[in-house]
């Protein structure tokens, strides 16, 4: 394909068109080819094959850098419990919430149980998931910006909380924990959350379940009128969200080898949330291409200070006005259509529908 | 009285701060009949429905369904006791393709459970439900976006999705307001074939002369008062529902 003039010319619109390949691929048939086959797998393969080999690489990257994505990957795990709540409709701003339950958890059960991280991990995975979602179970009516206002509230009282009170090291935390056995193992615990995590809730959002949770994003009376228990339904969707983000905090409680009120900075509600609009919510994918793009970008931006926040809104902005559908939706659109230009027709209505097969 | 009582509500009251919406409705509705609720706008029709439903809880009064007590219950709970109810204001899942609004209804917990052998493939299912409600099966209209369809078409697939439920009970809030004379033409066949299989109607209604073809007596709301009941006929004779409707006094 030649190169599409920037502008479209005067008489001239401009036409997306499937490519054949992928109107093929949409089906089965695809395996009959190799050519149709490796246009499916590649952009997968490429990806999944990139984060499995990015811990081997430890010679060339800088510690540094290791750091970084390590973050980076934290941060798609709290990206993706994020899309998830949203795909029930609950709208959260307060990702630390979930990151910092799973944290103190892991802490607790390692200073004051003498859990190892091989157990201690997973338990807390599951604990602060089940914490999680009994403190937000009574607020599981609230909807649209009241949801978020509470779990906006909810980290900053129980930060205060542990301030005033004392309770699990206070101020100072819990510190002294069993350190992970290595950055590869780190690493690649963290990659295979993220992975595991973006199968399984893409998969769960073409199930049954994930059709209901669709629903009651788009009109929950008419699924409880459908015989639903909706609080039901949502109080698994948190807990579904939860795991990963209750993962990430306890993975990070032995990484540092402490946890402390940090665990609860709004930096674990803002950027995961950023994140997840920037890559395009909605699609998972679009969760952790997000945390990609702003998590190094933050890196990269360390000597701007708090400006950074500023340049996050501003992203943010541009990216809910410009861009809504996120950059995967973008990205994969451009790579399965091209454009061209087909000069007006002024005989052909606007609004007619060109052919084209409906998705069963 | 009726041998077999399937929804019995008394002396029902619902206050909204000094709003009465509801007020002191009593009747009795026997199992495989069709009971018509009509009246001016803002008497109450609605949020009757609501009552009965559980969507909304009722200030005093009881509702019974088969003799038992179903006040205030949760709108899933009466669903699963065979309530199905349609909303006036026909809000399906936008953003989900036609059929998948239906297989949401097919995959709930009531479906599954009396339906489950019978439905088999939810989406065939759900395909099968449209076509009985009017939806073409060889057009794309059920694969379409819900969000673009036309207001009639949502209505019947409310009706899709309140059949899907196998209920009792079939409560239609406003089926034909938005539909057009044909789509009520081909729908109220369907809505003796309904009454015919057993199945027990209360709808909510202003189009009086469609509705009289469906129901054997009617309700009628004032000001949240029930200043009528009986067969439409003879109900429509009366001097007070002539002056609810027509807004003038009648001369007698």
């Amino acid at each position: 394909m030649s190169r599409l003039p920037f502008r479209t010319p005067r008489g001239y619109r401009r036409e997306r068109v499937d490519r054949g390949v992928k109107v093929r691929s949409d089906d089965i048939f695809v395996i009959a080819s190799s050519r149709d086959l490796a246009y499916v797998v590649a952009p997968r393969a490429v990806v999944v094959l990139a984060l499995l080999g990015f811990p081997l690489l430890q010679s060339v990257v800088s510690s540094y850098w290791q750091t970084v994505i390590l973050n980076t990957l934290v941060m798609s795990l709290l990206a993706l419990s994020w899309d998830l709540l949203a795909s029930v409709g609950l709208v959260s701003l307060g990702q630390s919430l979930f990151f910092g339950l799973g944290g103190y958890t892991a802490g607790y059960l390692n200073a004051r149980l003498g859990l190892g991280p091989g157990l201690g991990i997973p338990v807390a995975t599951l604990v602060g998931a089940l914490l999680v979602t009994a403190l937000l179970y009574p607020l599981l009516r609230l909807r649209g910006i009241y949801f978020g206002m509470i779990t906006f509230a909810l980290p900053l009282l129980l930060m205060r909380v542990i301030e005033t009170t004392g309770f699990l090291g206070g101020t100072e935390g819990l510190s002294g924990l069993t350190a992970l056995p290595g950055r590869t193992t780190e690493l690649y615990l963290v990659t295979a959350a993220t992975l595991v995590t973006v199968y399984a809730y893409r998969r769960l959002s073409t199930s049954d379940r994930g059709l209901v949770f669709h629903a009651i994003r788009d009109n929950d009376r008419a699924v409880m009128a459908s015989g639903y228990n909706i609080q039901w339904y949502k109080a698994q969707a948190v807990f579904l969200a939860a795991l990963p983000a209750t993962f990430a905090g306890a993975l990070y409680t032995h990484h540092y080898q402490f946890v402390g009120m940090p665990a609860f900075a709004m930096e674990y509600s803002t950027l995961p949330l950023t994140s997840a609009v920037v890559g395009g919510a909605g699609s998972f994918i679009g969760a952790v291409v997000g945390a990609f793009i702003l998590v190094p970008l933050s890196e990269v931006m360390r000597e701007f200070g708090s400006l950074r926040v500023v340049i996050y809104s501003v992203m943010l902005l541009v990216f809910t006005i410009g861009l809504p559908e996120g950059i995967f939706r973008f990205v994969v659109r451009k790579y399965s259509q091209f454009e061209r230009l087909v000069p007006i027709d002024d005989d052909v209505q606007p609004g007619v529908e060109h052919g084209g097969g409906h998705g069963a | 009285m009726a041998p077999d009582v399937l929804l019995r509500v008394t002396g029902l009251h619902k206050s909204f701060g000094s709003v009465r919406a509801v007020n002191d409705v009593s009747f009795e509705l026997a199992r495989g009949g069709a009971l018509g609720v009509i009246g001016p706008n803002g008497s109450g029709k609605s949020t009757l429905i609501n009552l009965i439903t559980g969507f909304v809880k009722p200030t005093a009064g009881t509702v019974e369904l088969s003799g038992k007590d179903i006040t205030g219950i949760a709108p899933h709970r009466a669903v699963n006791l065979g309530i199905a109810r349609s909303f006036q204001m026909a809000r399906p899942f936008y953003n989900l393709p036609v059929y998948k609004n239906v297989v949401i209804a097919v995959y709930s917990p009531r479906s599954r459970k009396r339906m489950g052998a019978e439905y088999g493939d939810r989406d065939e299912a759900a395909i099968h439900l449209l076509e009985e409600v009017g939806f073409e099966r060889d057009s794309q209209v059920p694969y379409k976006k819900a969000g673009e369809l036309p207001h009639g078409y949502l209505k019947r697939l409310e009706l899709a999705r309140c059949l899907a439920l196998d209920p009792d009970l079939i409560i239609l809030d406003e089926l034909f307001s938005g539909m057009s004379m044909s789509e009520i033409a081909s729908v109220l066949p369907l809505l003796e074939k309904i009454r015919a299989a057993g199945k027990t109607l209360i709808m909510v209604e202003h189009r009086l002369r469609e509705l009289f073809r469906v129901i054997d007596s009617v309700l009628v709301l004032h000001f949240g008062r029930k200043i009528a009941a009986g067969p439409p006929a003879a109900v429509m004779e009366q001097k007070e529902v002539m002056e609810a409707y027509m807004g003038v006094e009648v001369k007698a």
